[in-house]
């Protein structure tokens, strides 16, 4: 955005001013997260920045919180990441499919009430998650689902299934159609039309339905709060639970890892994103 | 003159033949869409039609006291009851004395009426001692109470099966005595203030998102692709993280030993001593409610950018338009369905938030969420939960509607 030479004085000032109230605004949105790295370092057991850390002293610096949430003893991180894990995959299997499915459904040009259905199925997007848990966990109480892993799989299934929805409905908008009347016309089963021909080409925007539903997983709590038992602890609660007693830096050192992992989801995402536009004929 | 129908190769007429066609496609479109349909009806759509049900529902008192109830059906509240009245209710507390069930039904009077508690428990304890015949008697003798108006006009009050009560609680009102709408006790009004509270958060929490996602926005629809999609990752890093890590990151810049109190120290606008609480009150829910939900502003907004033209600002400006003039009347008009999409969608998150006002937010950052929580949880009155819950669901879903008038529900983009 370099500005050309004939640009008058007064334009050239609102022109910096501009690009230094965005630049404060974009450090608004991402510094947040980087203040959390160097403090789950700490060599110490206060999540404030030690004389030592700010000279940059080596001593100022340890693993020890990292070790702390791995080897504990008293820590529940163990569990609560396998629960966490196991939930989530199920989570995203299940919505994955439930999603996909309904979206070919709905990009059908032959779909009655095609915007009702649309409405009802992203609710649960909508609807605050206060509202959604407390149904939920009348419900799951009812048929004796609450405390166990099942309940919480299904209702992470709804609370997913929106994004899966949205994503795959979006990359079947300029599906070619012609393709799958070719397959059929060849002999192809509709079930192998799907396999061969339509899955493999909306397959991104199902892989990243798919990284969104796991991520809607991983990090609910509210829903999870309802449904858990001790049992069925997972690391947003184990989160929960800490950062209401106190700050503490196991806690950053957990933070960090999810940070990591949101990263490496970010970048699969993203390449998915323009694989997919590839794949579809979009050029932006 | 007849004209000659045209057959489709099986010997049905076209029209037949190409609708049954299309009657397959259709059910075939269903079928797809009826396992997710299915599914979010029974576990979800269900769920919420009993939350709406059992906020409600006042049934358990009515099969607690049921020949309490019928007979009480016909007093007029005037003059105390009839010996069956009181017959019923020896009846009926027998029973639940028998049954170790009376508890249950202390909690639910004392609601109607303060004074029941002890009513109650000392009539039970005396049971034994009633003799057959003449009951009314007996009732008032042990307890002066069961001889007071309001105390049996309160029991008649509570036998409907079914009740608003908890809605009007919910916006700090109440029945008095004799079924008028009344406001509650002053020091019990607190929900009109917290409902007021959530709308004012939400509101301002929109309106800063804007402020700060229009400039950022415009920027990353105007940069070449290379240096936008650098700057991208800045707003979907934060979408894809962890919301509790993102709270918890302003639970560290935010205390009272924190940074932005270190700056302010450092800066002179504070004493050492007196560091300013920006934590566990409404400035901390702001500030963090703000960044969190700031790429969902940014989203919307960006993809609505990405579509104007930028000769569309060129032409207003060689027409003789300041660059000023030329996106106050050309870009600014185009950019409103973004502002709406990205607003509503602020909004409506804003307004059922939980978790971060629950972590930063303190006593004074509370919003409705977290009371319905605490009912769930804490006070377990989960009728007056689920009251809360559906009135907020109403404005969600009121909202939603606009949403889907103004925008399209299948225009939501994410990422």
């Amino acid at each position: 955005m370099s500005l050309p030479t004939y640009t008058a004085w007064n334009y050239r000032i609102w022109h910096y001013t501009y690009l230094t109230i965005c630049g404060l605004v974009f450090f608004f949105l991402i510094a947040p997260l980087f203040i959390i790295l160097p403090l789950s370092f700490n060599a110490e057991q206060y999540i404030h920045f030690s004389a030592k850390m700010l000279a940059l002293d080596p001593d100022g610096f340890s693993l020890r919180w990292y070790e702390d949430m791995i080897y504990g003893t008293k820590n529940p991180w163990g569990l609560a990441a396998k629960n966490s894990i196991i939930i989530a995959f199920f989570a995203t299997i299940g919505s994955t499919i439930l999603g996909t499915v309904a979206a070919l459904g709905l990009s059908s040009r032959h779909m009655p009430y095609k915007a009702a259905f649309m409405a009802l199925l992203i609710s649960p997007m909508i609807v605050p998650l206060i509202i959604s848990g407390t149904a939920i966990f009348f419900f799951m109480a009812k048929v004796g689902l609450a405390a166990t892993h099942t309940g919480i799989i299904l209702a992470h299934i709804i609370l997913g299934t929106p994004f899966v929805v949205i994503t795959v409905t979006a990359t079947l908008t300029g599906f070619d159609h012609s393709v799958t009347r070719a397959a059929a016309s060849l002999g192809s089963n509709p079930v192998n039309t799907f396999m061969k021909i339509t899955l493999p080409l909306i397959l991104p925007g199902v892989i990243s339905g798919a990284l969104f539903a796991f991520v809607t997983s991983f990090d609910e709590v509210v829903v999870v709060l309802f449904l858990a038992g001790l049992e069925n602890t997972t690391i947003p609660i184990q989160m929960w639970v800490g950062l209401r007693e106190q700050l503490s830096p196991t806690i950053m050192a957990v933070a960090t890892c999810l940070i990591i992992m949101s990263t490496l989801i970010l970048v699969s995402a993203e390449l998915l994103r323009r694989r997919s536009e590839r794949l579809r004929g979009i050029n932006r | 003159m007849s004209t000659e129908q045209i057959l489709s190769s099986d010997g049905l007429p076209l029209e037949v033949s190409l609708k049954k066609a299309e009657r397959k496609n259709k059910l075939k479109a269903v079928m797809l869409v009826a396992p997710l349909f299915l599914f979010l009806i029974i576990t979800y759509v269900f769920p919420i039609g009993d939350m709406l049900f059992r906020s409600v529902d006042d049934r358990k008192i009515t099969q607690m006291l049921p020949n309490t109830f019928t007979a009480i059906e016909k007093w007029d509240g005037k003059d105390l009851p009839d010996e069956p009245v009181y017959a019923a209710l020896y009846e009926d507390l027998a029973y639940l004395k028998k049954t170790k069930t009376y508890g249950k039904i202390i909690a639910r009077l004392n609601y109607e009426k303060g004074g029941f508690s002890s009513l109650i428990k000392k009539t039970v304890r005396k049971l034994e001692k009633f003799e057959e015949g003449n009951y009314k008697e007996q009732f008032i003798k042990t307890h002066k109470r069961w001889g007071q108006n309001d105390y049996l006009v309160s029991l008649k009050n509570a036998a409907p099966n079914w009740t608003f009560a908890k809605y009007l609680k919910g916006v700090d009102l109440k029945y008095d005595q004799g079924g008028k709408i009344i406001q509650q006790d002053e020091d019990r009004r607190i929900h009109k203030i917290l409902w007021l509270r959530t709308l004012k958060v939400a509101f301002w929490v929109t309106i800063f998102c804007f402020i700060l996602a229009y400039p950022i926005s415009y920027l990353l629809a105007t940069l070449p692709m290379k240096y936008s999609n650098l700057l991208m990752i800045c707003v979907l890093l934060p979408f894809w993280t962890s919301l509790l890590v993102r709270t918890s990151s302003w639970m560290v810049l935010l205390q009272q030993q924190g940074p932005i109190n270190d700056l302010i120290v450092f800066l002179g606008l504070a004493a050492n001593d007196a560091r300013p609480e920006l934590m566990y009150n409404v400035i901390g829910t702001f500030v963090a409610m703000t960044q969190i939900l700031l790429p969902f502003m940014v989203l919307p907004l960006y993809s609505v950018m990405k579509t104007i033209s930028p000769s569309l600002m060129r032409a207003g400006k060689s027409l003789g338009g300041t660059p000023f003039v030329a996106f106050r009347k050309i870009y600014f008009p185009l950019t409103v369905p973004g502002i709406g999409a990205g607003s509503l969608l602020v909004f409506i998150l804003a307004i059922g938030y939980y978790i971060t006002p629950a972590l930063v937010g303190g006593a004074s950052g509370s919003l409705i969420s977290n009371t319905i929580a605490y009912h769930m949880k804490s006070s377990l009155d989960w009728s007056f939960a689920a009251a809360l819950g559906t009135m907020l669901l109403v404005g969600v879903l009121t909202i939603y509607w606009i949403y889907n008038k103004l925008v399209g529900i299948d225009n939501i983009k994410l990422g």
